[in-house]
This record gives structure tokens, sequence and C-alpha cells, in this order.
């Protein structure tokens, strides 16, 4: 979100999924898109189909990259070093679009002075990638257009998210790839409503629509809506919150559908802050770890148990339908957030979600003109701010959300956390096709819980002939932060001196090992990236 | 007998495929892909097939529970509605607005999280409000 925001205006999705099917070029990096994004995945076998060109980088060969024209695997957190040195290349050759450099974007001249420190042979030496193959990559992105770039959480949950993202940036507008229909930047969100939560101020220092609180026209907007003077200095990030409890400072937490206990990085942390915490209240489905620590648990309905709205990852806003009756006792948490307020204090009356809606649309107005009659069809993407809009299939078209689009000058800064003596391997965090997050609603399901039943680790098996591991045997792995037992999977996904463990299973929690160091500008965690150690348990 | 299907939008991955659930007698017995969908036109994965087995399960929470001397315990909504609130009445009361923190939801809807941005920032008074998808 940041590092796309600071670059173009707005953190959101440039293009939406339907158009990557004519892309002439896709550069796929940090997703695993068959496995997370499955249905994303199909329009880019569309693309293929149609002969696109396929590019992935990855540390771990995916599926993808048996689909790709290039792939390449380079080291953990050496992102930025990759992109810096494509972009090198591509400015030694002159393929740049620099007509739509000089009219649409700032800050070129600063950028080329930097890159030119990213020469291929200093970029093989860091990225493992060899300098031809830069070279390739290069010409196959740079000489065709539409170009689109497609990443997920593998580019932004790093030290250097930020940095990763804005050099992605960097290089599609360097190649004249943003406001165009099938090019542009294109993060895939990983949970369905991850866009709808941002869109709707489920962050620290906007309300919705992006509107900053420390903005005196949005503060007044919304004080005057909601009859109150409304604080204007930004909040806490999840993580500070952490921080902010072991301080004494933070006294309650009110946790809606989620489950940090298990998605948040340094497991260890996460469990000491929510026992100290005076008043935790957990809202979930399911009675998750976090759920289990709570003063007060409230049972939501799910999503086939009321209406409402999500927000996809290419800003289309679509319409939830009711099913069936919530189940037991259990109440939409509209209503229970609603029923809340009142008794705090802060009476609310809402009838229905459409009434909500209503007051989204009057306050939020990339949101203005929709309504659910507009939406039963097939949702409208944002921004959409007349009862006539069509709704904004890409973004930044003639015009930079923010005006001209910046490039920024990022230099490449290896991981937080790196290899040493006594934590000698790379360990990498993801998920899988069958699960999803932390589990707590896929492992219940039957059918899913079959395809697979347990964590594991992902080894090379060269590795593991080294260090005597078989197949299926539990081994133990551990970091600075933590150790787990886990059971060994020889495959060759993964590069040697690298495992990667997925991140859905509790008893074998990846994230006992993972490093809370975290990005300074995103505040995102260092989830992908940090060093451990792997042994044979004693006989 | 009373069936019905009911067009609706997949809550699992950022992709937002469209699907019919399939409801028997109140119960959702199936899940089928939706044709006229914008980006999933007809596929779902191997999850959105088998959505229905999640909104079934007898794990889910039925009931609201609070916690007494150390053991969470059922309750009723009223019981838990007023721990939660007074709770934070009184946490607001002695140590400010900003002793609160809120952690909102990619899971839940846009309506919801909107309510509970407007709940952090009006009702408790604080900007203490983030959500685990920077993870
Ligand atoms: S069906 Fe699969 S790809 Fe589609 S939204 Fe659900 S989880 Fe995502």
């Amino acid at each position: 979100m940041v590092g796309l925001a600071a670059a173009f205006g707005s953190g959101a999705m440039t293009n939406s999924l339907p158009e990557l099917e004519d892309a002439k070029v896709i550069f796929i990096t940090g997703s695993n898109t068959t496995e997370n994004h499955p249905i994303a995945a199909k329009w880019i076998f569309r693309a293929k189909a149609k002969g696109a060109k396929i590019i992935v980088a990855d540390p771990r060969w995916i599926q993808m990259s048996d689909l790709a024209d290039i792939a390449v695997q380079q080291r953990l957190g050496t992102d930025v070093a990759l992109l810096n040195g494509l972009m090198h290349i591509i400015l030694k050759e002159g393929w740049q679009d620099q007509a739509y450099i000089d009219e649409r974007t700032e800050g070129f001249p600063e950028l080329a002075a930097k890159l030119e420190e990213y020469p291929p042979d200093k970029v093989a030496q860091i990225t493992g990638i060899d300098a031809s193959t830069l070279r390739r990559m290069a010409e196959m992105f740079a000489k065709e257009k539409p170009a689109s770039i497609v990443y997920c959480m593998g580019i932004t949950q790093h030290t250097t998210g930020v940095d990763n993202v804005k050099s992605l940036a960097n290089l599609a507008m360097i190649t004249g790839n943003v406001g165009f229909a099938s090019a542009g930047v294109n993060p895939l969100r990983g949970q369905n409503n991850v866009q709808g939560a941002c869109d709707m101020g489920g962050l620290p220092n906007v309300f919705s629509g992006y509107q900053p609180v420390a903005d005196e026209t949005a503060n007044a907007k919304f004080s005057k809506a909601w009859g109150r003077e409304l604080p204007n200095k930004p909040g806490l990030t999840i993580l500070e919150m952490f921080n902010g409890i072991d301080d004494g400072k933070i006294k309650a937490l009110y946790v809606v559908g989620e489950n940090p206990m298990l998605s948040d990085p340094d497991l260890h942390h996460v469990e000491s802050s929510l026992k100290k915490v005076e008043l935790l209240i957990v809202q979930d489905i399911f009675p998750t770890q976090t759920a289990r620590m709570a003063h007060v648990v409230l049972p939501g309905a799910c999503f086939a148990e009321k209406e409402g709205t999500f927000s996809n990852t290419e800003r289309r806003v679509l319409l939830v339908r009711q099913a069936i009756p919530p189940v037991g006792e259990s109440r939409p948490d509209w209503e229970i957030i609603r029923d809340l307020s009142t008794r705090f204090g802060y009476p609310m009356n809402y009838q229905s979600p459409e009434e909500i809606f209503e007051e989204i649309k009057s306050l939020t107005p990339s949101y203005a003109g929709m309504s659910y009659a507009r939406l039963a069809d097939k949702g409208l993407q944002w921004p959409c701010p007349t009862p006539e809009h069509p709704g904004t299939v890409f973004l930044h078209k003639d015009r930079f959300t923010r005006g001209k689009g910046a490039f920024s000058v990022i230099p490449y800064k290896p991981p937080a956390e790196v290899i040493d003596a006594d934590y000698p391997m790379w360990l990498s965090t993801g998920r899988t096709f069958v699960h999803y997050h932390t589990g707590t609603m896929t492992r219940v399901s039957p059918s899913l819980h079959q395809e697979q039943a347990e964590g594991y680790v992902e080894i090379n098996p060269a590795d593991a002939r080294t260090m005597k591991i078989k197949d299926g045997e539990r081994i133990k792995v551990s970091s600075r932060r933590g150790e787990i037992q886990i059971k060994a999977k020889l495959s060759p996904k993964v590069d040697r001196g690298v495992v990667f463990i997925p991140f859905h299973f509790a008893e074998t929690a990846a994230n006992m090992l993972t490093n809370p160091a975290f990005d300074p500008a995103a505040k995102i965690p260092e989830l992908k990236v940090c060093a451990v150690k792997v042994e044979k348990l004693a006989a | 007998m009373d069936f019905r299907t009911v067009p609706t939008i997949c809550s699992y991955c950022g992709c937002g495929c469209g699907m019919l659930l399939e409801v028997l007698d109140g119960t959702v017995i199936s899940t089928l892909p939706m044709k006229t969908h914008p980006v999933s036109q007809g596929s779902l994965c191997i999850k959105g097939w088998n959505i229905h087995e999640f909104i079934n399960s007898d794990q889910r929470l039925k009931h609201p529970l609070v916690r007494k001397n150390g053991q969470q315990v059922q309750a009723t909504w009223d019981e838990a509605l007023d721990a939660a609130a007074q709770g934070l009445r009184r946490i607001v009361d002695q140590h400010g607005p900003d002793a609160v923190a809120i952690l909102a939801s990619a899971k839940v809807t846009n309506e919801e999280n909107f309510l509970l941005n407007k709940f952090s920032r009006a009702a408790i008074g604080t900007n203490n409000i983030d959500h685990c998808a920077r993870l």
C-alpha cells in the first residue's frame, strides 16, 4: 500500500484481473499465483495461450516457473538489487519509454544516476542470477507493451517491502506501463477483503477512502457527520499495539475476525502481550488461538449468514447475500459492533447493512456513485464518484492520482537478519493452495484437511542428504526466537541453503521462528526471511 | 422442503469469485461457480468449491463467552456485551481513549469495517485501529 501510494498516489492494484489476458508480457514476482490466487492465475494462463511472454522471479521454483519463458530464483531478500539491475540494463540499451518518462513522471535523473551503481556483474553476484539471464529478462520485459507486473506478499513481507514495491513502480514507469489497459503494477491481496478493510479506514492514519485523519477538511467533515470532535493524530500500527501492551500503554484490545496468535511474526511476543492486556475482546466465527485467550468472546456470523459488500483485489465492490440464518446464537458483526457501541455510550441505530452503505457513500467520494442496486449485477470498481459513473477498470489513465508519477531512488539493503555460523540456513514462509491464512476456516473443512493435514518444512534433497534427513522424518528447526519440531519434505522447489514452511498450522507455527524487525515505512514485519538452524532430532 | 440458490462472493481470497450457495432447509449443502461473474466466469478453486464445509463446521462459535475465575464460560449476549462495553468504559475513563486498540478485519464486510472505524474514532476516540493484512 505505502510503496504504491508514494509512487502513484494510490496503493491499490492499478489494473483488473481480466485485463491480464491481453498483456504482452507478465512479470510475476513474490506471488505463488497458482496456489494463492488460482483464479488470477487462470487469466495469466489465458494470456500465455494468446502468446504473452511470462517472466517469473521467485526464490522458490513455483508452478508458474514451469510455464514461464524465463524463470529465475533470486536469493532471498535481493529483490531491489534484481530490479535495479534490470533497469540499469534497460537504460544502457535505451529500451526505456523516454516520452512517457518526460511527460508523466518526475525524479528520473536521480533514479538514473543511482542505477549506474547496479551493473549486471555486481547484480549477478548479489542475486545469484547470471548476467546474460538478467539481460534477457530486461529485454523481454522492456521491448513489448503492455507489460503487467503481478506481485504478492513475497515482495511486501520484508524489512525492505516498501523499497521492493517502489522498485517495481520504477520499473513499470521507465517502460511506460502505468495508466494503460493490461499493464500496471498489481498487488494481489491475500485475504478476501483486505482491500475493503483498507478502503473503509481500518488503518491508523486514514478515514474511509484514504482521507487522512490529520487533514483538517477531512477531519472536520467526519467530525460533523459523527457528531464528535475526532482525534487527528495517527494511531498505532499492529506491531506498535503489541509493543504498547508491553509498555503498559495499551490496556484493552478488541480483535475482530483476526487471529494474530498465528499470523503475527514472533508468536512468543504476541502471546505474552495478549496475556498481559487487561481486557481482550475477540469477535470471530471460530474459537481461534487468540479467542481462547479472550476475556469476552463474541460469536460473529459468517459471510453466508449476512448481507454486505466485499472489495476484491481489483477494487471491485461486490454484493454478499445472506443464504441462511446465523448459526447458533451468532450474530452478524455489524449488529455486534452497533450494539457494543450503544452500550458503551455512543448510540448506533442501523437497521441494515444497506443503511451503513448509504453512510459510506456520503462520506467516501470513491464509493459515492455506488448502491446495492447497482452492485447487484457485476459489482463496480472504484473510483465510482457519481450514480452514472461506470466504475474504473484501470487507474492513472492520462494522469496519476498524485499528478506526476514519482520515481524513488532505492539502494539495495540486505535483509535484517542474515545467515551466520549459528543459524546457517534461510527460512522463508508462505501459504499453500489448500489452506488459507491461519487455517481457522480451511482446516475444519474435511475435503481440504484431507489434501493437507499437517505442517511441514521443505528442504532441498541435496541439503537433506548432507544432514542425513529422510523424507517425512521429524526434525528440529530453530531461530534466535524459538524452535519447532516439524516433518521434513524433500523438495527441489527450494534452493540449497533455504527451507520453506507454510504458516497455516498452529502446532508447527513458522511464526515461532520469524523476525519481527519491520519495514520502517509500511511497518510490515519480516515474515519472509530469517536465519535458522535445521537439525535431526536426537535419537 | 425448501430449496434455494443464493448468489454471493467467495470469502477466502482477494479474487472475489462469484458463487452460488445451494441451500436446503436452512443448510448450505453445496457450492457452485457463477458463470456471469466478471472475474471467475464459472470457475472456482478447491477452496471455493468446498466453502460450505466451513460454514457447517461444528467447531463454529455458537454462544458468547465471558471469562470468570480464569475460565471462559457460556454467557448471554446481554452479559457479554455489557462486560465488553463496561470494560472499555472503565479503561477509557481511567487511562484515556488511546489505551484502547482495535484490530479490524480483512474477513468481514466493508460495512462492518466502516462501523469499526467509526466505533474506534467516534465512540472510543482513538485512531489506534489497524488490521492484520500487513502480515
Ligand atoms: S474460489 Fe478460490 S480463487 Fe476464487 S475467491 Fe475463492 S479462494 Fe479465491
